[in-house]
């Protein structure tokens, strides 16, 4: 059986050591987390937990059910039709030429956020595969620095 | 009502209708404790440590089917007693154990016994809670009872830092619960159940495969009848001795690494396995990519997560035991053929005949097997089993003459040694007329020996039949088979006087190497009030077998009883 990359998202109540018991599940039985976003659903009591994830299918199969199985939670989604995106923030130098990376920065849905004396902070924001050709891009102006945000997704 | 924390724990004890609380009182626990010395409505049983208090309810779960319950201080009290709630986890036995923890102010200050008890436990437990608020103690305590016992059960902790059973507040206990996120399913999908009904009329050689989980759901009778119906052949696991019953003639007997050569043969030969709360375990199956190669699968278990995590399933039936064999008897009585089994049954026979259960017994020393078939022979239904872990339990699964489900209580998920005589204390605890007798080692005995002082003081005439082989004896086997006979540190040469332990706390002893003797001793012991310690020597060098090495194909058996 060949791995396949799964995004599931997990809504569970809103409660202390409900991360833990979701993270540590994946660690006790030895699933792969490739990324793990947490936020409040407004307007309830619930989180939602969204959790990139590879793995054969018995094991996709198994990641699943176990989170289901945990008490505090409500629901399982392993996202087939989703949209999927990721945020990504990079500080550059702004001896860079500004101008060229704020075009790149637009064709992945982003833009300058910030820009001061020494740096400025760009934000991009799209598919976790179309982040890296972004990246990719982007070395050519030596990034000083690079922060993911983990994948969040959304059932069409 | 207003009352304080303390007093709510005791009250929905109460309102649970508990009889026996096991625990062991110290400082962040002490609130409740002084409210357990003020009430009249359960007894509480002073265990001699943690881990024999979290055992002894396991026992009294398992031999009652209720709830079992064990209270606990924080810090070391609560690390005693992770063994016993994994041990339970491993085998879903429902408990409810509640721990002290430091004060709500000091947590997280690493304050004097503060250990982070919902973190340590929350891969051994069903679920656990950390009350931080009074208001939702009441609430948590009846969660924590319908969470243990309803599902696939299992146990539940409920830590409660110590200014929290001081504070007051009002109690109403509720009477309902409801858990949103928490809906066990028990009635299994009707489409996959008809089509498993139609999978065992068009076969021709099916094998129920009867698990632990038929003996949680209450499920004997109907699994029964269910056989008879069929005249389907059964294969019990470990977990399931006592559920078909030893004089039932369509029980073909234990599977697994243990198992016997028909049981094993079955399976490997099967063309339909019906698992009925069973769930595949290694111990059970050997090589996976040799296992029932030439069977197709309905699978029944209340726990989703245990359909399709090692094998393939062609019916997945997602449901309690007891309602699903109903549904497919219904299903298959008008026309099931038992003819069409015939064949398949005197196959079966067969391999039983080529290969029984067997050992060869001895004049000169004696053989454990022939120690365990005569406690049978002496008690038979009338007792209770309890085991702990080693030779002495596979030969007391093999051999014992077990009658009905309850009847054999052993852990056989984590295999915890130490587990047995705490066990059957509590399992006395809860079936006061049965006699109770733990078949242990002398190796386990060791684990939990404190325990005679509890057994005494209470007067919980438990027999412990150590028999004893001067060895670590299912290491030794695996040393002699798999590692040269290199027996690092696995000689107990060096014993205790157990009949001294015993005598030293309030029990009774006795010292046992021929046949006369043991049958003595025992009829002795069953009418004695004390808890006994029965020392028996058996002869070193036994083995257990049939033997399917780790890793090996299940219809690769060691058989040979050759005496060394
Ligand atoms: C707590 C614990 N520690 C270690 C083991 C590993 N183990 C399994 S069987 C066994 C030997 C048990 O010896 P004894 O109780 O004398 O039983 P025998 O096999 O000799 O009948 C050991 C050490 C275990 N199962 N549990
Ligand atoms: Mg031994």
């Amino acid at each position: 059986m060949e791995d396949v990359r799964r995004v599931i998202s997990v809504i569970v109540m809103n409660e202390s050591s409900v991360l833990a018991r979701v993270s540590g599940l994946f660690a006790g039985r030895g699933y792969n987390i490739e990324s793990l976003t947490v936020a409040p659903i407004p307007n309830s009591d619930l989180s939602r937990v969204t959790i990139v994830t590879n793995g054969n299918k018995r094991v996709i199969e198994q990641i699943t059910k176990q989170l289901h199985k945990l008490v505090p939670t409500l629901k399982v989604i392993e996202h087939e039709e989703m949209v999927e995106k990721e945020m990504v923030l990079v500080k550059f130098s702004s001896d860079q030429n500004i101008a060229d990376i704020q075009v790149l920065c637009e064709a992945y849905n982003g833009g300058i956020v910030n820009a001061g004396e020494d740096i400025i902070i760009i934000m991009a924001a799209d598919e976790s595969k179309r982040i890296e050709y972004f990246l990719e891009a982007a070395q050519r102006y030596s990034p000083i620095e690079i922060v993911r945000g983990g994948i969040v997704a959304i059932e069409r | 009502m207003k009352m304080s924390g303390a007093q709510m724990v005791c009250e929905a004890l109460i309102a649970e209708g508990v009889e026996t609380v096991f625990g062991y009182p110290g400082g962040a626990i002490m609130n409740v404790y002084d409210e357990i010395y003020k009430q009249n409505s359960f007894e509480h049983i002073l265990t001699r440590h943690e881990q024999a208090a979290v055992h002894a309810a396991d026992g009294y779960a398992r031999a009652t089917g209720k709830v079992g319950v064990a209270m606990v201080t924080s810090g070391p009290g609560f690390t005693n007693a992770v063994t016993g709630l994994a041990t339970a986890y491993t085998d879903s036995i429902p408990l409810v154990v509640i721990s002290g923890q430091v004060s709500s102010s000091l947590i997280g200050t690493d304050g004097f016994q503060e250990i982070d008890a919902v973190g340590i436990s929350r891969p051994c437990t069903k679920h656990n809670y950390l009350v931080d608020d009074i208001a939702k103690l009441p609430k948590v305590l009846k969660e924590a009872f319908y969470i243990a016992s309803s599902g696939r059960s299992g146990p539940v902790l409920v830590d409660i830092p110590k200014d929290i059973t001081a504070e007051i507040a009002d109690f109403k206990y509720p009477k309902d619960v409801f858990v949103e996120t928490y809906k066990p399913n028990y009635k299994g999908n009707d489409r996959q159940i008809k089509k498993a009904a139609e999978a065992i009329l068009k076969a021709r050689k099916p094998l129920l495969y009867v698990g632990g989980g038929t003996v949680l759901s209450n499920a004997s009778d109907l699994v029964r009848k269910f056989a008879k119906m069929t005249q389907i052949p059964t294969v019990e696991t470990l977990m399931a001795r006592g559920v078909m019953g030893d004089s039932n003639p369509l029980l073909i007997g234990m599977l697994g690494m243990h198992g016997s050569y028909a049981s094993n043969m079955a399976m490997s030969e099967t063309d339909l396995i019906i698992s009925l709360g069973a769930r595949f375990d290694d111990r059970v199956t050997g090589k996976l990519s040799e296992f029932a190669r030439y069977a197709d699968i309905i699978h029944v278990d209340i726990d989703p997560a245990n359909i399709g995590k090692l094998v393939d399933v062609d019916y997945p039936i997602v449901g309690d035991v007891s309602i699903v064999v109903k549904k497919l008897m219904d299903l298959i009585k008008e026309d099931i053929n038992t003819d069409r089994y015939q064949a398949w049954r005197e196959i079966l026979a067969r391999y039983e005949e080529l290969h029984p259960l067997t050992y060869n017994d001895s004049d000169e020393v004696l053989k454990p097997q022939w120690v365990i078939e005569q406690i049978g022979k002496l008690l038979g239904k009338d007792a209770i089993i309890t085991s702990d872990v080693g030779q002495h339990q596979m030969w007391a699964a093999q051999f014992y003459p077990f009658d009905r489900p309850r009847q054999w209580i052993n852990s056989g998920g984590l295999g915890t040694m130490g587990f047995g005589f705490p066990a059957a204390l509590g399992a006395k605890r809860g079936a006061p007329e049965k006699t109770v007798i733990n078949i242990t080692g002398d190796g386990s005995i060791l684990m939990n020996m404190q325990e005679l002082v509890t057994a005494s003081e209470y007067k919980i005439p438990v027999i412990n039949v150590i028999l004893n082989n001067h060895f670590l004896g299912m290491v030794r086997q695996w040393q002699t088979f798999f590692y040269d006979k290199r027996y690092s540190e696995t000689d107990l040469s060096y014993q205790p006087n157990f009949v001294a332990l015993a005598e030293a706390c309030g029990g009774i002893g006795y010292d046992v190497t021929t046949k006369e003797e043991f049958d003595k001793a025992l009829k002795d012991a069953i009418k004695q009030d004390k808890v006994c310690f029965m020392n028996v020597i058996v002869s070193r060098f036994e083995n257990v077998l049939p033997m399917v090495p780790t890793g090996g194909a299940l219809y690769n058996m060691l058989l040979e009883h050759k005496d060394q």
